[in-house]
């Protein structure tokens, strides 16, 4: 699997969903072609999917947001009579090399957790409308739905057979949905996340499972009502019309280096790294919202954010290799910050709010990266406000100090907004400066005394918001020792340590489904249990099953 | 009508499993019994629940009389548990068990996939009688009525065969699917039956033929090769149902080749030679041969969809498990576990139909189509032989297997009957030919007419060469409550 993936995409390409709009109400079909497989070997069979699948969903999902705003209730619902959803692609796992498995669960997740915070970021609810068998990640697919309706025609049941059928987890998501979200009894979960059949009927409603079962013959019925219902009820303002999310201008060069028209991302692949440089806005800041609104999606904080969004994306999946990221800043950081404030001081418009939380998305994306991440604070750049959080997310962060000979650029310095103290917080539901500071609060509110004042080299090492400051005789042999070093340590090391450093503080659904779930079912992803030629995902599918070494580790 | 409050299970219910000794079981058929019974008084018309019917129940497993015939009132039908013999020493006879002594209980690693099957194979078995529930209004004869009815209160009894299994040997899930056996109906919009073609209606009685020929037979190859499972009650089970079933396919051959026999028979007096001179044909009231071909054609390919996808992994899990054997598997001679073996497979490569080797193990529900096909051949051949004696130049033929699919690789592509993959609009013109439309329905709606003489037969259909039970020709086989 060394074929680039793409994770732009749009309607018209379409080949698994399609949408109807109707008015607040959309419907949201699964419709899965078999034969649309992003890899040769598989067939998408029963509305199984793979990565192709969560792509599209990732754009519907996106697009709802920003292109169609009208939107209050979405419906996910299948297009197959007889079925919902089978799940995660068997035979597309069984193939997958170990890499490719873990990026498809981790943009999976990440997608399960956009439209399941649709409600509370965008006031768009999603409905999981359930006729037909819904298992594994199909189930997954509705847990992070708002509202799971289920049919009551004695066969639909909802189902986790992932550790009864291949000896792996309902890793993205399942397992935590039920007990945190859902917040089923664990014996009755046990018992759940242990048989084929799943449950069904009222017995599904009583362990909490889903939130409704309906007479099979009223269902289509039933859904629209309590869509109709969930519409009326919302809060959310009604707005004429979105805005389009046109294909990005992107360009991969011989080297695979990228260059979007706010960003590059230059390769070094002998050295393992690429280094992202984000450019400051090249204009002043619309003047009010009407005027981002005008200019859509080249608005710099959505352009900025779009282009960041996919070289992410891009460089998880497709340069595995490049297992350290430099990221650098350049431009000017009042400027940014003006861009950065029409935002903040409308956060109530609908698309200032959109942008910011599609922004609190991408740096969340961020944390759960599994690189190394350095951020170089130079002469010039512009780490302010939300590009300051940066700062916070990554491993480590270099600053340059004082003049550096031959260097005009402006001085080096770091200016904190009201984006860095709560409207970005972390997977643990903390800001990254109270993560950072967790063992000193105190120095939160330090930090916060100081918002808006460009902070130089020394006034930010003060304050704790960068790792080291260098001057003009240290910077550079300091920096490539240390990317050396970085780039000389076990990937695996690091993606562990890195991943255990980052979220401190406490749990959330969310950290224990990227954190805890995902570590386990990436263990059992390397176990032969699983994964050995005669382990149950290997074997799926042959008619003989798994051979377990029964020892417990 | 039976006493639902002290029903004695043990003199009531045929049966050699023991029951007034095992109370867990009592205890749930107690429970369930009278929602049995419900589903049946609602399902059949009252006229017909008060009439004596002559009926067979089975009341042992001696080969030699393990039936009785006697007037009986459907609901009071003796609807018996009966398991085949056990065999001595009995062990798996295929998978990766193979050799080990057969299991006498539920392995629990197996519990739910057995579980599923018989659940499976249950829900068909009350839904052909839904299906056809219709049918004794228009019955050609009181014979042709008993034949319904005795098929009827059978598939009744397999149920309970099947609800026996369930409520001895999956404790509490197994009541429960138990009880959703009987909450499911054929073509209900709120809890159909599990399988599409279980839930079209049987409109006509030679759709019932057709559908006791074609449709019951693929009952028979699914409880062929469960007979085989190394579950040594649920083949036991099956075994005996068999024996049964038999009779079910014997009422669709007989009935096919009664209503062919009387076609050509007629053409024959009226003197018509061209078996395609439809309308002259119809007008005497009886079914022209080329839209009994296209019943048969329709029949047919719907059974073959019953057999799943041609690669299955449910398949290979059954029989590797040893829980499900292949049709006649003792008689095969191979390892039993189809270690490296394959197994011929049609595919679409590139819009072209090709046949490669797959892993045996993968694809035992082609294997059981195969023998499927094979054994119902077997039918056509000997109508084609009466065709034949009768003088008529016409020869039915069983379509290509590609022809008229919903499910597996053939699924949404044009295949004539004769297996050539054709255009949209080929199809679109071939369809009248090839399939039953609206047109034929009437028509052969407009002969269903009720015959209730003894002895007499509706004009469409000859009478059989012998009774049931070898009684005479004008036995009255249905004694009909007159209200």
């Amino acid at each position: 699997m060394t074929r680039q993936i793409d994770f732009q995409t749009d309607p018209s390409q379409y080949r698994h969903w399609r949408v109807e709009y109707d008015g607040p109400v959309a419907n949201l079909y699964m419709d899965v072609d078999e034969n649309g497989g992003l890899f040769e070997g598989y067939q998408l069979k029963l509305n199984s999917y793979d990565l192709g699948v969560d792509i599209e969903l990732a754009d519907v999902v996106q697009r709802m947001r920003f292109e169609h705003p009208q939107v209050k209730v979405v419906i996910m619902r299948s297009g197959k009579p007889g079925v919902f959803c089978a799940g995660a692609n068997i035979r597309m796992l069984g193939k997958a090399a170990h890499g490719h498995k873990v990026n498809f669960c981790k943009f999976t997740n990440e997608t399960r957790n956009t439209f399941e915070a649709a409600e509370a970021d965008s006031g768009q609810k999603y409905i999981a409308a359930v006729r037909g068998a819904c298992a594994g990640g199909g189930y997954e697919l509705a847990l992070a739905c708002n509202h799971i309706m289920l049919t009551n025609d004695s066969t639909s049941s909802v189902a986790l057979p992932e550790v009864p059928l291949l000896a792996v987890l309902p890793g993205t998501g399942g397992l935590t949905r039920v007990t945190d979200k859902r917040k089923v009894r664990r014996d009755r979960a046990d018992i759940f996340c242990s048989i084929e059949e799943g449950v069904k009927g009222q017995r599904a409603v009583d362990w909490r499972l889903v939130d409704e079962i309906v007479p099979n013959s009223k269902f289509d019925d039933v859904v629209l009502q309590r869509a109709g219902e969930f519409a009326a009820a919302s809060h959310k303002a009604d707005v004429a019309e979105g805005i389009k999310l046109t294909p990005l201008n992107r360009t991969i060069g011989e080297d695979g280096s990228l260059t979007y028209s706010t960003l590059e991302a230059q390769v070094d692949r002998k050295g393992g790294k690429v280094t992202i440089t984000l450019h400051g806005p090249d204009s002043d800041a619309p003047a009010d919202m009407d005027a981002f609104f005008a200019m859509g999606d080249q608005a710099y904080m959505l352009r900025l954010a779009r282009e960041l969004d996919d070289a992410i994306l891009h460089l998880r999946l497709n340069e595995m290799e490049l297992g350290l990221w430099v990221i650098r800043s350049q431009g000017d950081p009042e400027k940014f910050a003006a861009h950065e404030a029409l935002l903040m001081s409308n956060a109530d418009h609908w698309l200032a709010n959109e942008v910011l939380k599609y922004w609190k998305r991408i740096l969340k994306r961020l944390d759960v990266t599994s690189r190394s991440l350095v951020a170089l604070v130079e002469h010039g750049s512009c780490f302010t406000g939300i590009l300051a959080e940066i700062l916070f997310a990554v491993d480590r962060s270099y600053m340059m100090e004082g003049e550096f000979e031959g260097d005009n650029r402006r001085i080096a310095t770091v200016t904190l907004s009201d984006a860095n103290f709560g409207p970005m917080p972390m997977g643990n539901d903390l800001t990254r400066l109270q993560t950072r500071f967790l063992g000193e609060p105190e120095s939160v509110g330090l930090a916060q005394a100081r918002m808006g004042e460009a902070l130089d080299a020394g006034e930010a090492d003060d304050l704790g918001l960068v790792t080291t400051i260098l001057d003009d005789i240290d910077w550079e042999d300091e920096i490539r020792i240390f990317l050396e070093e970085r780039a000389s340590f076990s990937p695996d090391a690091m993606t562990g340590m890195e991943a255990n450093l980052r979220f401190a503080g406490p749990e959330t659904m969310e950290t224990r489904i990227f954190g805890r779930l995902t570590a386990w079912q990436n263990w059992i992803f390397i176990r032969p249990n699983a994964v050995g030629e005669d382990g149950a995902l290997q074997r799926y599918g042959t008619g003989v099953r798994g051979d377990f070494n029964k020892e417990r580790v | 009508m039976l006493d639902l409050i002290n029903v004695s299970y043990d003199t009531q219910i045929p049966n050699n499993v023991g029951l007034s000794e095992d109370k867990t079981v009592l205890k749930a058929l107690e429970k369930w019994h009278p929602g049995y019974i419900n589903w049946w008084n609602d399902l059949i018309p009252d006229k017909f629940q008060q009439s004596l019917v002559y009926l067979r129940t089975a009341v042992s497993v001696d080969p030699k009389g393990w039936a009785k015939f006697d007037y009986v009132k459907m609901p009071e039908y003796r609807w018996g548990i009966l398991l085949a013999p056990q065999v001595e020493g009995r062990t798996i006879p295929c998978g990766e068990h193979m050799g080990k002594p057969a299991w006498q209980e539920v392995p629990g690693e197996y519990r739910n996939m057995m579980k599923r099957l018989i659940v499976i194979q249950g829900d068909t078995e009350p839904a052909s009688v839904e299906q056809q529930r219709f049918l004794g209004k228009t019955a050609p004869s009181l014979y042709d009525m008993r034949n319904l009815f005795q098929v009827n209160v059978e598939e009744g009894r397999h149920l309970w065969a099947m609800v026996y299994l369930l409520q001895k040997y999956f404790g509490k899930d197994g009541r429960e699917e138990a009880n959703d056996l009987l909450l499911r109906s054929s073509g209900s919009e709120e809890a159909p039956r599990m399988l599409g073609a279980f839930n079209e209606e049987t409109p006509d009685w030679l759709s019932f033929f057709m559908f006791t020929y074609f449709t019951d037979r693929d009952g028979k190859m699914q409880l062929e090769s469960l007979a085989q499972s190394g579950f040594d009650p649920l083949s036991r089970t099956c075994r005996f149902m068999l024996t049964e079933e038999a009779h079910h396919m014997f009422v669709g051959e007989t009935g096919v080749g009664r209503t062919i026999e009387r076609t050509c028979q007629v053409m024959n007096e009226n003197g018509i030679t061209d078996p395609y001179d439809v309308d002259k044909i119809r007008a005497l009231g009886v079914i022209d041969l080329p839209t009994i071909q296209k019943k048969m054609n329709l029949h047919y390919t719907l059974s073959l969809d019953l057999f799943g996808q041609e690669v299955s992994t449910n398949a290979a899990n059954a029989f590797n498990s040893g829980i499900k054997g292949r049709f006649l598997e003792h008689r095969i001679d191979d390892d039993h576990q189809l270690k490296g073996d394959t197994y011929k497979v049609w595919d679409m490569v590139d819009g072209k139909l090709v046949q490669h080797e797959v892993p045996a193990l993968t694809a035992i529900n082609m294997r059981l189509r195969d023998d499927y096909s094979r054994d119902a051949a077997g039918g056509v051949g000997r109508w084609n032989k009466l065709i034949a004696k009768m003088g008529v130049q016409f020869e039915m033929k069983l379509p290509h297997e590609s022809f008229n699919r919903k499910i597996g690789v053939f699924a949404g592509h044009n295949f004539d009957p004769e297996g050539n993959l054709v255009s949209g609009a080929e199809y679109d013109a071939g369809m009248a030919d090839w399939l039953p439309n609206h047109a034929d329905g009437d028509f052969i709606q407009s002969l269903m007419v009720s015959v209730t003489e003894p002895g007499q037969y509706a004009g469409w259909i000859s009478p059989p060469k012998v009774g049931i039970d070898n009684k005479p020709g004008d036995f009255e086989y249905v004694k009909l409550h007159m209200a």
